[in-house]
């Protein structure tokens, strides 16, 4: 109420100066709230703290401020689950009134927020690491903003570098049966399928599936490789039972496949993966000076113990996210006011530098940047790591692909992309 | 039909050697004060609450509590504890989400609204009382295990089955109707509209468990082999008690799916069957006001856990701790839920010694 009289009383003697200049002085005043919906609980919890390690990393930077306003924040806890993440949501921007939010960790939270976003034109979402296609190729809200690649741009390169580098044409997979498994793995089977490789067989397995055996057991002998498209303790649980039979072959790992807490768990399994390629959103030894900035950033924000030994993907994405809000801010001067439109068209035009190097929007909001395809290493010391082999800049939605050739592909599910029509066209 | 002719000629004649032979009251005399002011402050809500506390806080307390009513309906009523009842609900929200419009076009059949809601009810309620007829041939302990194992059957089914559920997405975009030129999904209808809902299943579990099928139901719980005796069917009592609560557990199912606009897997998952029966445990199995009051009390915590938690200067990352203790504090002080601590206050009160004549009533 005072608020609004006093905007009235300022106003007044500034319609002669003009709009925007009245609006300042009141506009350092108010701190800004930001909104930050994160996964504090169940499988994602040790991600979600990540996340917001970096976003913790992005303000300490700024100095909680941008344009003269102070930043706070708040935080809305999810599961993981959709409609507890809109719950949230709902509270943050109705109940504790913020000014806009940076969230959510996973993809089905994320297609959830996609449409609570068309609901408040006025307010505006940038997502945290939930990194499903859909959110921001089917039907995107014109206030939802995405800084970083997702599953599906992340299969970019991997395809064409096992097909070139290692001459491998004829391959199997399996992978997870959700959402992320089927994306993730159309990413890589497009770039794959139009280098001319083949796919012989597609194995789908439950989300959190301990026994493999029937699948180690009709995986064909007569391919190049095998492509894993699997997470967790449901990668190691497959490498186990695969070593268990005493069989042996080539590995083409997912996005979710060799990431550290894979890599650097305890047993035989881990080793079945040296030489195995792999390609995502970050690559823990990529030599950019970016790159390396933020990782030493983050060691030293925060104590050992109480952090990862690189920044996560999680944490890398939630950086990204408010890097983004912070320029877009400083860009509109702290002035959200007009249904944030000044705020929302600084953001799609941002050309924003992070540690992955240079990232824009397309037309849907979503960015285009880097992928980086990585090879599992060992070091002298025993440990494995994913050595960076090859970078690769620009990629968009639709991997390069025409937009209608793209639909045509379909939706990334068990029977998509169709292998044999992509490797005539490719 | 039979039963309940026999049932109402009995208990009629019970009933009336107990009621007071004097002139009775009009029906609205005999409410007492208390509900006409909840009732008019939940009437007026909308004049003074924000739009977060009537559609989230609210209309979810009313959705929790229609579901958590069933269980209370067939526990407190029945003696049976099923966990299906979420489940119930969930099956009623994938048919508003299969049969009527939603954002996964190529699944979705986009019937109108008097089509897939009866539709979806019937299904739900038809799919409840098949489970309860699994179910009550077992007791206590194993009635928990079998309705919990179709419950995470349900789930995983769901989530692996693309052609009907699809799978792990499930559907987004599922809109209430516009009836009468009204968008259900803004604040102030969606509240009106849960509650008259929830005032409706209230209502019914009320007039339910005071109608010759209710007592025979709570005769069934205290002693079933008496009131088989009696002539009484009990596995018929207890398949239709199953069958009642489904009804309410669907139409909570179909609330729920407007209120979220999408449904998925964990809508039902086990976690959330967990849910139903802890609110209905912490707000008091012993009568239907219970669930709503541990509903709004679920709903409180899990909304304010975290601003609890920075008030105090601590991480927000252990919501759920609050959640778990504060549930932990009501079922340690009150095995009989929220309602119990309630009654025994008013038990202390009624022992107190007047203050005129220091008498001990």
């Amino acid at each position: 109420m005072i608020r609004l009289t006093r905007r009235h009383l300022l106003a007044a003697p500034a319609v002669l100066a003009g709009a925007a200049a009245a609006r300042s002085p009141l506009a350092q005043a108010a701190p800004l709230k930001i909104g930050v919906l994160v996964t504090l609980d169940g499988p994602f919890a040790a991600s979600g703290q990540d996340g917001l390690r970096g976003l913790e990393l992005a303000l300490r930077a700024a100095g909680h401020s941008v344009a003269g306003r102070r930043i706070e924040t708040v935080v809305g806890p999810t599961d993981a689950r959709p409609d507890v993440a809109l719950r949230q949501a709902r509270k943050l921007i109705e109940q504790d009134r913020v000014d806009f939010i940076i969230g959510p960790l996973s993809g089905s939270e994320g297609i959830a927020l996609r449409d609570y976003a068309k609901t408040i034109p006025d307010r505006t979402i940038i997502n945290g690491s939930s990194a499903a296609l859909e959110t921001t190729f089917i039907d995107p809200a014109p206030n939802f903003f995405r800084f970083i690649t997702h599953g599906l741009q992340w299969g970019a390169g991997l395809g064409e570098y096992v097909v070139r580098s290692k001459g491998w044409r004829r391959i199997a997979t399996v992978a997870a049966d959700y959402s992320f498994g089927h994306t993730n793995f159309m990413g890589f089977a497009i770039d794959f399928c139009r280098a001319g490789g083949d796919i012989v067989r597609r194995f789908w397995v439950p989300l959190g599936q301990a026994d493999f055996g029937s699948v180690v057991a009709q995986l064909p002998d007569d391919v190049d490789a095998i492509y894993l498209g699997l997470g967790g303790s449901d990668a190691i649980n497959f490498l186990n039972q695969y070593l268990q039979a005493g069989a042996r072959m080539n590995f083409i790992g997912g996005s979710a496949m060799a990431d550290q807490t894979i890599l650097s768990s305890r047993g035989r399994a881990r080793e079945a993966l040296i030489g195995t390629p792999t390609s995502g959103m970050i690559s823990d030894e990529n030599p950019d000076p970016a790159w390396q900035g933020f990782v030493r950033a983050y060691r030293e924000g925060f104590p050992e113990g109480q952090r990862f030994a690189s920044p996560s993907f999680f944490a890398t994405s939630y950086f990204i996210a408010a890097r983004a809000a912070l320029a877009a801010l400083d860009a509109v001067r702290g002035d959200l006011s007009d249904g944030q439109r000044a705020f929302q068209r600084a953001l799609a035009s941002l050309v924003l530098d992070t540690p992955l190097g240079a990232i824009r929007l397309d037309e849907n909001r979503q960015a285009i940047g880097p992928v980086f395809v990585s090879e599992v290493t060992q070091r002298a010391d025993g440990a494995l790591y994913n050595r960076m082999v090859r970078r690769i800049d620009d990629v968009n939605q639709t991997l390069g692909l025409p937009i209608e050739e793209f639909r045509a592909l379909g939706l990334p599910g068990r029977d998509t992309p169709n292998c044999a029509r992509l490797r005539r066209s490719g | 039909m039979a039963v309940a002719a026999r049932t109402r000629s009995t208990l009629a004649a019970t009933g009336r050697a107990a009621a007071d032979p004097g002139i009775e009251a009009p029906w609205f005399a005999r409410i007492p004060t208390g509900v006409w002011l909840v009732g008019a402050v939940l009437l007026t809500m909308p004049a003074y609450a924000n739009n977060f506390v009537l559609f989230q806080v609210f209309g979810w307390s009313f959705i929790l509590g229609i579901i958590a009513l069933s269980l209370m309906f067939l526990a407190g009523y029945g003696g049976m504890v099923s966990l299906i009842q979420m489940t119930v609900a969930g099956l009623a929200g994938y048919m508003v989400a299969i049969l009527g419009p939603s954002g996964t076009e190529q699944i979705s059949l986009g019937l109108s609204w008097w089509i897939y809601l009866p539709v979806a009810l019937a299904v739900a309620t038809l799919f409840g009382t098949l489970v309860g007829t699994l179910a009550v041939r077992t007791e206590g302990i194993y009635t928990i295990m079998i309705t919990l194992a179709i419950a995470s059957a349900f789930f995983y089914f769901t989530r692996q089955n693309y052609t009907i559920f699809n799978g792990y997405n499930g559907f987004t975009l599922v809109r209430p109707p516009d009836l009468f030129g009204v968008d259900w999904r803004q604040p102030v209808p969606f509240y009106y509209l849960s509650l008259a809902c929830a005032a409706l299943c209230y209502a019914a579990v009320v007039y339910v468990a005071r109608a010759p099928f209710g007592l025979a139901l709570q005769g069934i719980r205290d002693n079933a082999r008496r009131m088989a005796a009696l002539g009484y069917n009990v596995t018929a009592h207890r398949i239709l008690a199953y069958g009642f609560a489904s009804v309410l557990a669907a139409v909570g199912g179909v609330l729920l799916v407007w209120q979220n606009g999408q449904i998925a897997p964990g809508t039902a998952g086990i976690p959330a069957v967990i849910d139903i029966l802890v609110i209905a445990v912490v707000g008091g199995l012993r009568r239907p006001i219970g669930p709503f009051i541990g509903a709004l009390i679920y709903v409180v915590l899990s909304s304010f856990a975290p601003d609890i938690l920075t008030a105090f200067g601590l991480e927000p990352d252990r919501f759920k701790l609050i959640v778990g203790l504060g549930f932990l504090a009501a079922v340690f002080f009150s095995p009989d839920g929220v309602l119990g601590l309630w009654d025994r206050w008013q038990a202390r009160r009624a022992r107190r010694p007047d203050p005129l004549t220091g008498k001990v009533p």
